[in-house]
């Protein structure tokens, strides 16, 4: 355990928080809690999780309860918080950590053939490959 | 002056008014944009996993047509393309041993790119490299009873190491509308995101940003908002009607992209526009206003 994991007596040993270190590159160990992602994040009305208690939750190894949450899937990328955060932490990059977790164990998250056929047709060109960059692997 | 151009897919379809308006504003500002001789998918929205690096190929790939054409700066109208360019670049050249990969990968390119020989360039800091001043010089129409809500989106301004301007409190697009002779409208939803790629399969987060944004512009005393993305287009003019549909109080608003409104100002060929691409017909307010 590095010293600054010692914020818990938990020993946090958990193979899910080592994939999203390397897939995120995040150290999230720098959150002081201070909440201004979530306060300026657009979608957090929608997400079950904030994104500061994702971080949280991060830092304690509680990543199955994030791979099981919708936060992850509401994020869009928008990288707002990111900008506001004071610490540096890349929160959008642990989010599209989360999703690829998930993605590389399941392969999408959405099924293509469920999106409306009118809609697919309406829709530019950019909404589905980028939601598809997103939610299928 | 000339510059190489990278549509991407979208300009060639939905925003296809966006593509046209872009080249005949830059065209009256003397600026050839050549559309690349092949290009590709970017991807549209950037991999942030580090250990990802197929997800680059593609814009690496448009990224050594660039450079192959011979000019420095690659023009990206659509703000997806925008970021995801820049951010590849940004992503080789932070990791070499990511740079090699990539390269082995691609050995039927005929040119090899290390990240520092193309310039990839938004359509607003080209105008305001062309010059403010001469932009003044190629409008028309008065527009100072036009009031512009100017709306930035995400892509041009996050994150912050390929940000065209502040993150926080962006003004180039208040430069230009100010330099085209309008009124600019502040709201403070200007920089924030749309909902993007959700309108998908999320489209609820859309509608419930769209009626923000699209309220705060019109609360401000907004004539008409101006954007640049396609995705953030689609889905706060599409938007509207759906909102409306479900709350009748709630006053709509034409979006257009920013050179639109420009060439109606410049009085370019109105055939540039095709207005059966707005869901929110702008052709009200322009008649009233003077700009038709």
């Amino acid at each position: 355990m590095t010293k600054n994991r010692a914020i818990s007596s938990r020993k946090i040993e958990s193979e899910a928080l080592e994939q999203l270190e390397d897939i995120s590159g995040v150290n999230v160990y720098a959150c002081y809690q201070c909440g201004n992602c979530s306060s300026a994040c657009p979608a957090v009305e929608f997400m079950d999780i904030l994104p500061h208690q994702v971080i949280r939750k991060v830092q304690l190894g509680f990543i199955d309860e994030l791979i099981e949450s919708e936060t992850p899937w509401i994020c869009a990328a928008c990288i707002t918080c990111t900008v506001k955060c004071p610490r540096g932490v890349d929160i959008a990059k642990v989010m599209e950590g989360l999703r690829q977790i998930v993605l590389r164990r399941d392969f999408e998250h959405i099924n293509i053939r469920e999106i409306d056929k009118k809609l697919r047709k309406k829709l530019p060109q950019i909404a589905l490959i980028g939601n598809f960059r997103k939610t299928i692997l | 002056m000339q510059v190489s151009y990278y549509p991407g897919c979208t300009l060639k379809t939905n925003a296809k008014n966006f593509e046209t308006s872009a080249l005949a504003v830059l065209e009256r500002l003397g600026v050839t944009a050549r559309e690349l001789e092949d290009w590709y998918c970017c991807g549209v929205c950037f991999s942030q996993a580090s250990d990802n690096l197929m997800q680059q190929i593609a814009p690496i790939r448009t990224l050594v047509k660039a450079k192959e054409s011979g000019n420095r700066q690659l023009l990206a109208l659509c703000t997806m393309c925008f970021n995801t360019l820049k951010r590849s670049i940004e992503f080789i050249k932070a990791d070499k041993d990511r740079l090699e990969t990539i390269q082995e990968f691609m050995d039927r390119e005929a040119t090899r790119f290390y990240g520092d020989e193309v310039d990839v360039v938004d359509i607003l800091s080209l105008i305001k490299q062309i010059g403010l001043d001469k932009l003044k010089d190629a409008i028309v129409k008065n527009g100072k009873d036009l009031k512009i809500a100017s709306y930035y989106g995400c892509m041009l301004l996050r994150p912050k190491e390929i940000a065209i301007d502040s993150p926080d409190d962006p003004s180039i697009m208040e430069e230009i509308i100010t330099a085209s002779g309008c009124e600019n409208v502040y709201f403070p939803f200007r920089t924030e995101c749309c909902g993007s790629y959700q309108i998908v399969n999320e489209p609820d987060i859309v509608k419930t940003r769209a009626k923000k944004i699209i309220g705060s512009a019109v609360k401000n005393g907004a004539d008409l908002m101006v954007m640049l993305c396609p995705l953030c287009y689609y889905n706060l003019d599409e938007m509207q009607l759906e909102i409306q549909k479900e709350d009748n109080t709630f006053q709509t608003i034409p979006v257009l992209y920013i050179t639109q409104l420009l060439a109606l100002l410049m009085e370019l060929d109105l055939d540039i526009h095709d207005f059966s691409l707005h869901s929110v017909d702008p052709r009200p307010v322009l008649k009233r206003k003077g700009l038709l």
